[in-house]
């Protein structure tokens, strides 16, 4: 927490720049957590789970939750890292394609007979590998991240499509099949849920509560003053890919294991959907601003809305339609709202402003 | 610095505000929709009870060869008084089908007529389908036999090979040279007609005589190259049986501009959108394709069956399927639709695939 000096600083003037406020230690704790944008997601995320309830048929049932577990899984674990890289202001867009070329490691060597517990560990040291590639492309070389990972998603995606053709792996051991479709009994909670829950709290205290974490969001809003206040600029980067090219790599083992298929054009184009879902939970495509528990909640809120209009016959063209309409509506709203709140204090009238300044 | 820090709150509820308005709206409607248009899935849950709400899900929406076939599964589902519904992915990747395969699981339809991605990635949803009670048929593309109840094959080898040595055969006379312009030298699927062919032309057309088997490696270009040294190094060729999709429409689109057009004659395996502009210009008389409507309409009638309880899909099982007639469930629970359709003159502009 020693940086915090660091942040509450904006580097623009106020109204310029509205997504690139840190929080806002002059109100109160209550309004600090609660109203605030992730709040609104996660609210969001309620009112379409209590609307979809009572207007869908088949969704309030606990199979819902626990499909919606299964086919999410991969997106919500790759978010946690995406999340912090997007804090910093960069982005990754390889992480499908190391998914896939994660599940075609983990194919190919157990078709040439390696145990499926070595092809686990030789598929995350892939996802490190590939990530540390993306990091030293990025922090050493200096090229831009979008330029980057659009290279080594092509790279990554040609490797895995290339090393198997179009041919699938699909014997895999039972034992570990069932474990990545597994429930625990009775309540309809997919076992996966809990290798997520594990890196959904180390992430979390990664993000928010280390000075690691402080200086990602110090990185997102000025880089130069975050090296300036000794972050490690360049180093945290780094890491961060390292850790979105693991934890891709980790996604791509469950999705195999999932659907007992090894192939190279696996989760093809799952890298919009997470950054979609991390957009939509607030964080910031400049950096800078965001929070996790918004994230879980913009991917679920993706999620159910999906499938509730699924359960409704809505055609998939059109659940489309409706998830880009609202990832579009959330990102102009925050635009919007800014620019008529520019037109109001024109006119005057601060007069809340200062009442919460004295609360602080 | 203030200003700067209290707004965002308020904005932030203000969006999520219309945020919520919009989905609340959007899902009220859908569910209204719903309720009023899926009275069957209500109905019986376990097979056997005449639920037939039967689903198709395609590899993917908006493929010209799945709505062909589709719309076979409606007039066939609206014939015996079921209700038809379409859902499926909008790109074909391996596991796109499994959330869809999931919702009907819940929706409890009687029925699932899928073409299946991936043989094995959909298998766990469709084997939860099953054990719901609903009856699972595969069509166009199977997956592993232990995941559904029936696969409707398109076409046997056999029969693939026969109807290209006879198109080719009743073209030319009965006699001269011919070439085979095929996919992959390694293609499984048509080497085996090929050998066929080759079976077929010994034994019942002892006048044509096969010169080349070449391979354009289902390139556009590399199959149209390999057209036009085919008539260069065989001045006295009057046919070609082209047994690939992509194969025959370059060899149309050379033969088209070339002077062997209509000396040099051309079937194989081909589908009527591509090869309507030969037909109509004279290049090609004739070609073949199976009839993805005829199969569609066929795979209806076989989860009919299985709902209904009058077959399991074992080896032996025989329904009747409206106007095809009556079929015969072969090993490992596939049915066959029959011979290829032939699209000519007379026929190509009642298909739209």
């Amino acid at each position: 927490m020693s940086d915090t000096t660091t942040l509450t600083s904006p580097a623009a003037p106020a109204g310029q720049a509205p997504g690139r406020s840190y929080r806002n230690y002059g109100s109160s704790l209550f309004r600090r957590i609660f109203v605030t944008r992730e709040m609104a997601v996660i609210a969001l995320l309620a009112i379409v789970i209590i609307v979809a309830s009572v207007s869908v048929k088949n969704f309030a049932s606990p199979i819902t939750f626990s499909y919606l577990l299964l086919d999410t899984t991969p997106i919500l674990l790759i978010a946690l890292p995406m999340t912090l890289v997007i804090i910093t202001g960069e982005i990754d867009l390889s992480v499908a394609s190391m998914m896939g070329l994660s599940s075609v490691t983990v194919g190919t060597l157990t078709q040439a007979g390696w145990p499926i517990e070595v092809a686990f560990v030789v598929a995350l040291v892939v996802g490190v590998i590939g990530g540390a590639l993306n990091g030293f492309l990025i922090t050493v070389v200096g090229l831009p991240s979008l330029a980057v990972t659009i290279g080594t998603l092509a790279l990554y995606r040609g490797l895995a499509v290339g090393l198997l053709g179009t041919t699938a792996v699909t014997d895999f051991p039972k034992f570990w099949t069932d474990i990545a479709k597994a429930k625990f009994a009775a309540t309809g909670i997919p076992v996966v849920i809990v290798p997520f829950i594990i890196l959904a709290v180390v992430f979390a205290v990664l993000l928010h509560f280390t000075s690691f974490g402080r200086g990602i969001f110090a990185i997102g809003l000025s880089s130069e003053a975050a090296a300036f206040s000794g972050v490690h600029v360049e180093r945290t980067k780094f890491i961060l890919f390292m850790l979105t090219g693991v934890v891709s790599a980790f996604a791509g083992i469950y999705y195999t294991l999932r659907f007992g298929s090894a192939r190279g054009d696996n989760a093809t184009g799952l890298e919009l959907s997470v950054i979609a879902a991390v957009l939509l939970g607030g964080v910031s495509i400049f950096g800078g601003r965001g929070a996790l528990h918004g994230v879980i909640a913009g991917v679920l809120l993706i999620g159910v809305l999906g499938s509730a209009l699924r359960l409704a016959n809505v055609s998939s063209d059109v659940i489309n339609i409706i998830t880009g309409a609202l990832l579009v509506l959330s990102v102009v709203s925050t635009s919007f709202l800014a620019w008529a709140r520019k037109r109001r204090q024109r006119r005057g009238g601060t007069k809340k402003t200062a009442v919460s300044a004295t609360a602080g | 610095m203030l200003f700067h820090n209290t707004r965002p709150t308020r904005r932030a509820l203000r969006a999520g505000a219309i945020g919520a308005m919009a989905v609340s709206v959007a899902l009220v409607a859908a569910g209204c929709a719903t309720t009023s248009s899926t009275p069957a899935a209500s109905g019986a849950a376990t097979g056997g009870s005449g639920n037939y709400a039967i689903t198709f899900v395609p590899k993917n929406l908006g493929n010209a060869y799945f709505d062909a076939s589709d719309k076979g599964g409606a007039a066939a589902i609206t014939e015996f008084g079921g209700k038809y519904s379409e859902v499926g992915p909008a790109t074909a990747s391996p596991d796109a089908q499994v959330s869809f395969i999931n919702t009907l699981t819940q929706q409890q339809v009687g029925g699932i007529v899928i073409s299946a991605n991936d043989p094995k990635a959909i298998g766990d949803s469709l084997n939860e389908a099953r054990a719901a009670g609903i009856k699972v048929v595969t069509f166009d593309s199977d997956t592993d036999p232990s995941y559904r109840d029936i696969f409707i094959n398109q076409a046997s080898p056999e029969g693939i090979a026969k109807s290209q040595v006879d198109q080719i055969a009743s073209q030319i006379g009965d006699t001269g040279e011919i070439a085979i312009l095929s996919a992959s030298a390694n293609a499984t699927n048509q080497n085996a007609w090929i050998d066929l062919m080759k079976a077929d032309l010994a034994k019942d057309h002892p006048n044509i005589k096969l010169d080349e088997v070449v391979y354009g490696d289902d390139d556009d270009q590399t199959s149209f190259d390999k057209t036009a040294a085919l008539l260069q190094s065989h001045p006295d060729l009057k046919g070609i049986i082209s047994p690939t999709t992509v194969g025959i429409a370059a060899a149309a689109r050379y033969l088209s501009t070339s002077s062997s057009k209509g000396k040099v004659a051309l079937t194989g395996l081909g589908t009527p959108n591509q090869m309507r502009a030969y037909i109509a210009d004279g290049t090609v008389t004739s070609f073949a394709l199976w009839n993805p409507a005829d199969l569609g309409y066929l795979a209806a009638y076989a989860d009919k069956a299985l709902i209904d309880g009058t077959i399991t899909g074992k080896s032996g099982d025989k329904f009747t399927a409206g106007k095809l007639g009556s079929f015969t469930v072969g090993d490992k629970g596939t049915v066959l639709l029959g011979d290829p359709t032939v699209f000519n003159k007379a026929n190509i502009d009642q298909f739209n695939f």
